[in-house]
């Protein structure tokens, strides 16, 4: 697991002296902060971005730190494996929201209190597929069919498409949550 | 031949049409006077809106202020001698004030040129417009950070697009006659830049249309979310805007070239579309979020 704290890259390595992530040349500065940490991570590497210390996000920051960040790990198909936003409250979610469904993104969302939430574009289905495996923990397709009465290979096919979309992971032969930062 | 300008007792996004209706019978480097001797009341849209005016001049207008010395007490306080001295010749005295802080003034005409300054206006307004929203609005905080989202995109624009700096003011209201009495805040973000029609011109995402004109070039961009940029999230602060305005009842109003266009409210009576206006460069943009209603 990789914790990368944000209002770190913002203040120190991005070096503007703001408490906020407003503009779109904010954004754009911490983004590239980001990516060359992420650059250097493993390929199964968890990577959590710590928003703790940020106040308020703006939507054209938030469609360069957050959708443009998103839409070039799935473009390259690069590492880390998976992505979770920690320390998020409402003055950031309305921007992430906005931003992931205009793009049709998702992602993985801790909040400061430790719950969990999958925002973005996501089917009903997978959202529930999602919340039992996040519930449950790392999760064999049989047992997931049995509990919910579907069929197995529905299901894999949703569970395949969480995976691909870094919003699960694999644990051997079963899928797993994201993990939670330590 | 110098002409006078005289602004209409009541200054406001709708009144300021008189004053554009009478520039636009003046030559650009004709020597205008601009009378608010008899003005009463100033929104802050006028107030930016006549700072913008003096940037489209290039020859230096004179301002006379308003003789009522309450009312040019709260255009001081505002900050716009302060702004208008270096646009304007500037008629008599004007007092200076030492502060803001007490009055319902949330942000006084601030100006908008770089980047930074939308971090500045947003640092400086966060704590009190957040107080004022949640105690004096009864809004939640939700809509206080879309509040602030708000305020920043609309300044980004002027950074993004205007291609000169403009000016930003947000104010507490009683509305007596809308509202029924209800407070409403007020952001008003003016520039006299290259307006909405030229910046899509620039840039081969402007829709193919033989109604090309600043109505549509407004609807374009402010309805359909485009920007003159290519890239795929670009356009997504003023359609964030129009959301937060739509779920708390606000009014959005946006004007550019000839054309106004307003997502309009129930408790408002304004028109979604005005096109054949007298011609004013730039772009001026209100944002009216009402106090929650008790119902």
């Amino acid at each position: 697991m990789t914790r990368i704290d944000v209002g770190s890259v913002l203040r120190v390595s991005a070096n503007l002296p703001y408490a906020n992530l407003l503009t779109r040349s904010t954004g754009a500065a911490v983004r590239r902060c980001i990516e060359a940490e992420i650059a250097s991570v493993g390929a199964e590497d968890v990577v959590t971005l710590d928003f703790t210390h940020i106040g308020m996000m703006d939507y054209s920051c938030a469609d360069e730190v957050v959708a443009k960040l998103l839409l070039d790990l799935a473009r390259r198909g690069a590492r880390p494996s998976s992505l979770v936003f920690h320390g998020i409250t409402d003055a950031h979610l309305e921007a992430i929201e906005d931003v992931l469904l205009h793009h049709g993104l998702a992602l993985v969302v801790h909040f400061a209190d430790g719950a969990a939430r999958l925002v973005g574009a996501v089917s009903d289905d997978e959202r529930v597929i999602w919340q039992l495996v996040h519930t449950r923990g790392s999760t064999h397709v049989d047992d997931l069919a049995r509990e919910i009465e579907r069929e197995a290979s529905e299901l894999t096919l949703v569970l395949e498409a969480l995976l691909n979309r870094r919003l699960l992971r694999r644990d051997g032969p079963t899928f797993a949550p994201i993990g939670a930062v330590s | 031949m110098t002409a006078v300008i005289t602004v209409p007792s009541s200054l406001d996004d709708l009144s300021f049409e008189l004053v554009l209706e009478q520039l636009a019978a003046q030559p650009v480097d004709a020597k205008v006077i601009v009378d608010a001797r008899h003005c009463t009341f100033a929104s802050p849209y006028g107030l930016t809106a006549l700072l913008t005016l003096a940037q489209t001049r290039s020859e230096r207008p004179t301002f006379l202020p308003p003789e009522d010395q309450d009312k040019v007490t709260y255009w001081a306080r505002a900050g716009f001698f302060r702004h208008a001295e270096e646009l304007y010749d500037v008629q008599g005295t004007v007092p200076r004030p030492r502060t803001t802080r007490e009055s319902d003034v949330l942000l006084e005409l601030t100006p908008v040129v770089k980047s930074d300054d939308v971090h500045t206006v947003v640092e400086r307004i966060k704590d009190k417009a957040t107080h004022i929203l949640t105690n004096r609005l009864h809004l939640i905080s939700r809509a206080t950070m879309g509040f602030t989202m708000a305020l920043s995109e609309a300044c980004q624009n002027i950074v993004e697009h205007a291609g000169r700096g403009g000016w930003v003011m947000v104010q507490v209201y009683q509305y007596r006659k809308r509202l029924g009495g209800r407070l409403a805040v007020v952001i008003a973000v003016c520039d006299a830049g290259v307006g909405f029609r030229r910046s899509l011109e620039s840039s081969p995402r402007r829709p193919l249309t033989d109604r090309w004109d600043d109505g549509f070039a407004l609807e374009t961009a402010v309805v359909n979310g485009v920007s003159r940029y290519s890239d795929a999230g670009r356009g997504q602060g003023l359609k964030g805007i129009r959301g937060y305005v739509h779920r708390w009842d606000g009014k959005l109003s946006v004007r550019s070239g000839t054309a106004r266009i307003a997502l309009v409210p129930p408790w408002d009576d304004d028109v979604p579309r005005r096109d054949n206006l007298a011609p004013f460069a730039g772009a001026q943009l209100q944002i009216t979020i009402p106090e929650k209603s008790a119902a």
